[in-house]
């Protein structure tokens, strides 16, 4: 199983409001830096359930669907305690 | 000929709720208004829930009797108008030709979009279903009536096309009430006369019909022969939730305001009902006239708070009576809605400091419904009401159902 792990993010919005996922933030306070922003779309979470505007992220080479969903971000997390991209 | 699709999104408050927590997918569901008191009603139901006999509109405690282990949620309507949006978001990508009918349904006119309508359909429903999380039900057909009833077909997440070479097939065994306008009485007046499918409308002589029902008559037989021609209403950022209301023809005249005070609050005391049934609340007060020469007029007003208190909708349905009638002649009619809809959360929230007498208000008007719900409605009355047993005794039926603008005009 999985579920939401809603997640602090830094941001960059441009002049024509378009928004770039810096750097997503653990719950324990680690940092990832997003190296590349592979697609922007519209999406359910099939998997965890939510939806908004999804980023496909690549963090430390492996891909990351982050949603901005009413205004807060989530991760697709597994259920395990300590969670690690 | 126009290529128009009729979009329903299946199940829809339950299906978003499903969205947001896929383990309820496999779980019978509803969603309710008013979860926690006993005459909450529900809204929507998911496909375990449907299986189960869980029928929408029939109260908490009898759909648990059904299913003792059902999940019941409150409405979430700030969200379901968000889908709403986004879903007609993604048909304003085909069309402007959009005409919304209530938040999760939609009449679209792609005749000029350049791909077929049945393509059009499906890359909608895999629309929903990758963006949204939703499932649809389209019918594609040459007119609204057909668009709307092949939508109806297949559920859920289907598309159907009516054509003019398959309705008689497709179309004409359906039962007579699966027609939009008729209604649980036209449908007996067509059984007494033994027409009980659309195809015996089609099939009947059109007079016949006229005779029988009047214009309506007329336009049921167009409606089953596929000649509707009522075009797509483009409506921008129609009321998706509309109103809730209640208007009644008295046994006699009114003839003066005490009158009028007696009938608005058995009004209202039905609207305020429906009100929390659905979790809702309302910031405008709206009041319908009608005197015994059948002129009429319409005035409304807006609160300062929103409410679902039978005594403060009377009271200004009352006031707004005052303001604008000087009682020349009797009244025939009066009705009462309340509109600018918020669920009653929202409006909870937005209230720091909560006013100790509206709460016990509602208390007080949730006990009478209460009783009502348990020994009928006339198991207990506001003392304004026991003096006139004509009046007093109007148990107001529910007319509320909504049309889409065009068909009564066209
Ligand atoms: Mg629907």
């Amino acid at each position: 199983m999985a579920h939401r792990a809603y997640v602090r993010v830094l941001v960059d919005v441009d002049e024509i409001g378009k928004i770039r996922p810096l750097k997503i933030f653990w719950e324990d306070g680690r940092g990832f830096e997003v190296d590349r922003l592979l697609d922007v779309r519209m999406a359910a979470s099939t998997r965890v359930g939510g939806q908004g505007m999804r980023y496909t992220c690549r963090v430390r080479g492996r891909q990351v669907y982050l949603f901005e969903d009413e205004g807060r971000w989530f991760v697709e997390a597994r259920d395990v305690p300590a969670g690690n991209f | 000929m126009r290529t128009i699709l009729h979009s329903d999104l299946n199940n829809f408050y339950a299906s978003v709720e499903c969205a947001y927590d896929p383990s309820l997918k496999d779980k019978p569901m509803a969603v309710c208004g008013d979860p926690e008191a006993r005459h909450g009603i529900v809204l929507a139901k998911n496909m375990p829930a449907k299986r189960l006999g869980i029928v929408t509109g029939e109260v908490i405690w009898q759909a648990k009797q059904k299913c003792p282990n059902l999940v019941v949620l409150p409405p979430n309507y700030p969200r379901y108008l968000r889908f709403s949006r986004l879903m007609r978001a993604i048909y304003a990508d085909y069309t402007h030709q959009i005409e919304p009918f209530g938040m999760d349904e939609a009449w679209l006119d792609v005749t000029g979009a350049g791909l077929s309508g049945e393509v059009l359909a499906d890359r909608l429903r895999m629309r929903a279903r990758e963006e949204l999380g939703l499932t649809l039900s389209v019918g594609v057909s040459f007119n609204k009536i057909f668009a709307k009833l092949g939508s109806d077909m297949k559920k859920p997440d289907a598309t159907t096309v009516i054509t003019p070479d398959n309705f008689r097939r497709r179309v004409w065994p359906l039962p007579a009430g699966d027609l939009l306008y008729v209604g649980p009485a036209t449908r007996r007046r067509l059984a007494g006369r033994n027409l009980r499918t659309i195809g015996d409308i089609a099939r009947c002589a059109p007079q016949d019909l006229r005779a029988m029902l009047g214009k309506t008559g007329e336009m049921l037989w167009c409606f089953a022969n596929g000649r509707d021609n009522t075009p797509v209403m483009a409506a921008d950022e129609s009321p998706e939730v509309k109103s809730v209301g209640n208007s009644t023809t008295t046994p006699r005249d009114i003839a003066d305001e005490q009158d009028a005070h007696m009938v608005l609050m058995v009004l209202s005391e039905s609207v305020a009902e429906r009100l929390r049934a659905q979790a809702l609340r309302g910031r405008v007060v709206c009041l319908s006239v009608r005197d015994c020469q059948l002129r009429c007029f319409t005035v409304q007003r807006r609160l300062d708070h929103a409410t679902a208190l039978a005594s403060e909708i009377c009271a200004c349905a009352l006031e707004l009576l005052r303001a604008r009638y000087h009682w020349e002649r009797p009244l025939r009619s009066l009705g009462v809605s309340v509109s600018a809809l918020q669920s009653r959360d929202d409006d909870e929230q937005l209230c720091m400091f909560p006013d100790a007498g509206r709460e016990r208000r509602y208390e007080l008007e949730n006990a009478m419904g209460d009783i009502r719900r348990r020994f009928g409605h006339f198991a207990i009355q506001r003392a304004c009401l026991i003096g006139c047993a004509e009046i007093g005794a109007i148990n107001p039926r529910d007319d509320h159902q909504i049309h889409p603008v065009g068909w009564k005009n066209a």
